[in-house]
């Protein structure tokens, strides 16, 4: 029985918990990339951008992270709404390439006034150790759980939001057809805004999970980006829910791909989970691009 | 005169060394991106690949990693430029039928796999601890000779690339390429083969990408992981094309060797700020570097030298 109690503490509850995180980056990428018709290189950044403005308020004032929480999603999101005015608002009628390379530049500025503030040293949320809840089987660490909750309870949020109110409704119609969408009176640029503000949010949030689940480092969004591609490219691009199931099933299969399933081997070496997602990612684009929830293709 | 002195001739060489290489890879970018509009965001990879190919042919045996073959430069550039253009054939041929954003994401998936390989196969590359002892041809002339007849090796692979490049673009080829990258619908309905021009810019570019990683291989005579970092091979290079001025090559050996020269000035120029800040504010650079692509994008989106058509090579009115 051990074997089936380590399989679903070391592989199965870890990759769901990272595929809580991916699925909070993703939606993120696949509703812009749906509204705005670009692919958004900067989003990794920005939840880094979420996860060091936490830091702020954990390692100087001593808060827990989950306090900083609202603050860092607040913040991310002004700076969101600024770097799009400032950097991809000129760019609107432009075609959607000279976007990704603006925000190619994004990228490269966010990192770098990130390091320049706060060094390059890792950081962690000095949460203190908390040991594990067992089950039976199961052995969850109390940070897991609100994990995997606080994005349940994002994701009904949002959906309530797309599916209840005026703007989601015009959100979506945006989506589907931008021309149509402006003809019919909706405000196009309002839209626009609630995207990053919807993007950034849950981004930061992610960001700040990332660091409560490991730390913190400046290079983290760097990393996140090609899993966030693929899980938002799995679940069918402008497809919020696509993106978040897109999400978890990458982290599962990140995390699952290293279980020994043959033999004493991982089956996948841990040192290359990044070429897991990247598997994945190529092989929707070529076999099923619009991705599993019928998304967009551009 | 202070201003000749041997320190400043030798800063002066290695500016023209890294302007050079930097210019061999934004050529290749160019052939890729300016020619065929394919978004290569994985440069760092094909630089790689380029790198670590020498390194391992022309270095003497170590316990560290594959080596000992001692292959003579002459042989090991070619060999490193085929791989650098296998793997991007091997790759291009799935993935250049993508068109622009999914290519970026697919190519940056691409280089960050090279990445995790090259970090993680240590019987191959020796891992984090890099090859050192790569030699550096010229090296045994007495100084500054030696560098500078490096950067003179360089620089003419430089207007070698560039010649070629030159060529392409006035060539049917070059044509059927840009008529690609402005309508890849139209092209195919004249009867051009999409698939197969993309597959072969990519190629090219990556084996020119190759050779800008061996040349850098041998001029840093020794080689990390640090190599596989986007911000330098990658980042760096688009910088440097989109201002300089894409589907230009003049204006990709332009951008190369402006943003090389800025990068270095700021170098000296934060090197002068007190303690700590030194380790800080290089990440300033990068900040600048970030804003000054903005402002291009914004205000000359179409780089310092903007893309010409070609001149005609037969120029006489009864063929205009």
């Amino acid at each position: 029985m051990t074997a089936l109690s380590d399989f679903i503490n070391l592989y199965l509850l870890p990759g769901l918990v990272v595929g809580c995180i991916y699925a909070l980056g993703a939606i993120g990428i696949s509703l812009l990339f749906g509204i705005l018709r670009f692919a958004h290189f900067a989003h990794g950044d920005m939840m880094t951008l979420g996860a060091y403005l936490a830091v702020i308020f954990t390692a100087n004032l001593g808060w827990s992270p989950y306090a900083a929480l609202p603050i860092a999603v607040v913040g991310t999101v002004a700076a969101a709404l600024v770097l799009d005015r400032a950097f991809y608002k000129p760019f609107r009628r432009s075609p959607g390439i000279v976007t990704v390379i603006a925000s190619f530049g994004v990228m490269l500025m966010l990192r770098s006034a990130i390091q320049l503030i706060w060094g390059v040293d890792v950081k962690t949320y000095d949460i203190g150790i908390r040991f594990p809840m067992e089950f039976g089987l199961l052995k969850i660490a109390p940070r897991q759980v609100t994990i995997v909750l606080v994005t349940a309870a994002l994701v009904v949020a949002l959906h309530l939001f797309l599916s209840r109110t005026r703007l989601g409704k015009a959100m979506r119609a945006v989506s589907d057809d931008p021309d149509l969408a402006r003809v019919s009176g909706i405000n196009v640029e309002l839209v626009i805004r609630w995207t990053w503000i919807i993007g950034a949010g849950l981004a930061a949030a992610g960001g700040v999970f990332i660091g409560i689940q490991t730390k913190v480092h400046p290079s983290m969004g760097w990393d996140l980006l090609l899993p966030l591609f693929a899980a938002a490219v799995l679940g069918g691009i402008g497809r919020p829910y696509g993106a978040v199931a897109g999400g978890l099933a990458i982290g599962l299969c990140q995390e699952l791909a290293t279980y020994p399933w043959f033999s004493a081997e991982p089956l996948v070496a841990p040192g290359y989970k990044p070429a897991v997602a990247f598997s994945v990612m190529v092989i929707m684009l070529i076999w099923r691009p619009t991705g599993l929830f019928r998304g967009r293709v551009f | 005169m202070e201003i000749f002195s041997a320190g400043f001739v030798n800063y002066l060489i290695s500016l023209g060394i890294m302007s050079g290489i930097y210019a061999v890879l934004c050529l290749g970018l160019n052939l890729q991106w300016g020619f065929a509009g394919l978004f290569n965001a994985g440069i760092a990879g094909f630089f790689a690949i380029g790198a670590y190919v020498t390194a391992i042919l022309t270095t003497p045996e170590s316990p560290n990693y594959l080596g000992g073959f001692g292959l003579p430069v002459i042989v090991a550039w070619p060999l490193a430029m085929l791989a650098s253009g296998a793997i991007a054939w091997a790759i291009g041929r799935i993935c250049v039928r993508l068109q622009g954003d999914y290519l970026a994401m697919a190519t940056i998936g691409i280089a960050e796999v090279i990445r995790l390989f090259i970090k993680n196969a240590e019987w191959l590359t020796a891992g984090t601890r890099g090859i050192p002892n790569i030699s550096r041809p010229f090296e045994t002339l007495p100084s500054p000779w030696n560098n500078l007849a490096f950067m003179g090796l360089v620089l003419a692979l430089v207007l070698v690339i560039y010649w070629a490049a030159e060529r392409a673009w006035a060539s049917p080829w070059g044509r059927a390429l840009r008529a690609i990258r402005d309508s890849d619908v139209a092209a195919a309905a004249i009867g051009k083969d999409v698939t197969q021009f993309r597959v072969e810019a990519f190629v090219l570019g990556a084996m020119i990408m190759g050779l800008g990683g061996a040349l850098s291989a041998h001029y840093f005579k020794f080689l990390g992981t640090s190599a596989t970092e986007p911000l330098m091979a990658t980042f760096l290079v688009w910088v440097m094309l989109i201002i300089g001025g894409s589907g230009n090559n003049r204006g990709a050996i332009l951008g190369a060797a402006l943003i090389w020269v800025i990068w270095s000035a700021t170098e000296l120029l934060t090197n002068r700020l007190p303690g700590e800040w030194i380790t800080r504010t290089s990440y300033i650079r990068v900040l600048l570097i970030g804003i000054l692509l903005q402002i291009v994008l914004q205000r000359f989106a179409k780089g310092l030298v903007p893309e010409r058509p070609p001149r005609m090579i037969d120029d006489r009115p009864e063929n205009r």
